[in-house]
């Protein structure tokens, strides 16, 4: 539905930037290329809404669950071993192991990651990644982009994700119809789970790229300081609600 | 006969009980009432709309403090719009989250949460409950729950979920939303999105 609307508007893009003149008027400090990024999101909307989203969500409804739980662990277990790394990265020893216990138990006895016993066994899984591990080395997030068919990055997140690719075990795959199915699989696999997610973001949100860069950028700084971020120097502070009830 | 008497005492010492429990025990109970409701109900995990919407009244409604919630993401707005528009505010966005809840709720079945140890004193009316989602296959996120201390009992005012607090992103789309087109055009857009028909 709304992909539909969203081809249409898409030619519309410099009048919706009109209507959202707000935005001009109090740019966002993180998002300098604003005007930009609302464009790639509609370019994003059209282009996901009319091919990938429908797959996705055929994948989600045809594709038995069980089937698909070994696709999601299969690549989680190698999210895992990445996580480790980074974790050595940032210095955390004890996060590290679990994620390499993880993966050589899931590698193993979880028939190469198909299987997630670790779980079941109470290890725990973790998501680090190399831009949080930038964010914690004192890099700076530096601009916010939204990446078409990617979804929303920063240049140091951004960074992260090439690192991650350019390292990945896929891509050292020499048949190359293998490493692309497994691209495929591993890029449908993303999109459905992010399905859920998207639905929640389309009810809740006014301005769904506002609401989606907002809480994008929070959750990182939220990762990089480790669930402790700084508060920050809110120019808006809520006054006493008149009408609540009084807690004080 | 007896039967009805029985209840209504039954009825008459839950409520002050629940008034006093304590508010990490009462998020528990709630999110644990919810997930058992869910998992036992195939039309609920379908997502049978007004079963979805009965059980959001009934269970989540009564223990969010929606009119703090609407002052607190208003912000600075708040004092400016009129009692009237306070009060459409508050109708809208509770009419909001509950239509976002009811969509994200069907996916809960498959979650399990884990609570951690609250710190607070035993005199403080204002807490935040730490709770851990964890969903097969994906790493833990951490759920944060405010809440204060009200005279019908504890209530949540803002979740916190990886970090993302719901009252402060919507605080931001409510600021640039007042200041492009004023408090009664925040209420049309809210009207407007809660009009529209629940996406797929």
């Amino acid at each position: 539905m709304s992909h539909l609307r969203s081809l249409g508007r898409c030619g519309m893009v410099v009048l919706a930037g009109a209507l959202l003149g707000a935005c001009a008027a109090a740019p966002n400090k993180a998002d300098p290329f604003e005007p930009w990024n609302r464009a790639m999101y509609e370019v994003h909307e059209a282009v996901d809404g009319a091919i990938v989203k429908p797959i996705a969500q055929a994948y989600v409804a045809y594709m038995p669950e069980v089937i698909r739980t070994g696709v999601a662990n299969f690549f989680g277990n190698i999210d895992d071993l990445f996580s480790g790394i980074n974790n050595v990265l940032e210095g955390r020893g004890n996060e590290a192991g679990d994620d390499f216990g993880r993966v050589l138990l899931n590698t193993t006895m979880g028939l190469g990651g198909l299987f997630d016993l670790a779980s079941m066994m109470g290890i725990p899984k973790d998501a680090k990644d190399f831009g949080i591990t930038f964010g914690k080395w004192g890099f700076p997030q530096g601009p916010y982009f939204f990446v078409p068919l990617f979804g929303p990055t920063t240049v140091r997140d951004g960074t992260g994700t090439l690192v991650r690719y350019f390292t990945g075990p896929v891509g050292f795959i020499r048949d190359v119809p293998v490493r692309n199915t497994l691209y495929g699989i591993g890029y449908l696999n993303l999109r459905a789970q992010a399905l859920s997610a998207e639905s929640v973001l389309d009810t809740a949100a006014l301005d769904k790229y506002r609401f989606l860069r907002n809480a994008y950028l929070k959750n990182r700084q939220y990762q990089v300081y480790d669930g402790k971020p700084p508060p920050e120097d809110d120019e808006d502070p809520a006054p006493p609600p008149a009408t609540a009830p009084a807690t004080k | 006969m007896l039967r009805i008497t029985r209840i209504l005492l039954l009825l008459a010492f839950a409520a002050p009980a629940f008034a006093q429990e304590a508010p990490d025990a009462l998020v528990k109970r709630i999110a644990e009432e919810t997930l058992a409701t869910i998992r036992a109900d195939k039309e609920l995990q379908a997502g049978n709309p007004s079963k979805v919407k009965a059980l959001i009244e009934s269970k989540l409604v009564p223990n969010f403090d929606t009119a703090r919630m609407t002052a607190l993401a208003m912000g600075r707005n708040w004092r400016a719009a009129s009692p009237e528009q306070q009060k459409a505010l508050i109708e809208q966005f509770k009419t909001l989250l509950i239509r976002t809840y009811s969509n994200a709720l069907t996916n809960y079945r498959d979650n399990t949460m884990s609570y951690k140890p609250l710190r607070a004193n035993p005199g403080d009316t204002d807490v935040v409950v730490r709770t851990e989602v964890t969903r097969p296959g994906q790493a833990p996120v951490p759920i944060d729950y405010s809440m204060e201390k009200t005279p019908e009992g504890w209530k949540c005012y803002d979740v916190v979920v990886a970090g993302v607090s719901l009252v402060t992103n919507y605080r931001d789309e409510f600021n640039d939303t007042v200041r492009s087109s004023g408090i009664d055009g925040l209420i049309k857009a809210l009207a407007a999105k809660n009009g529209s028909p629940a996406p797929k």
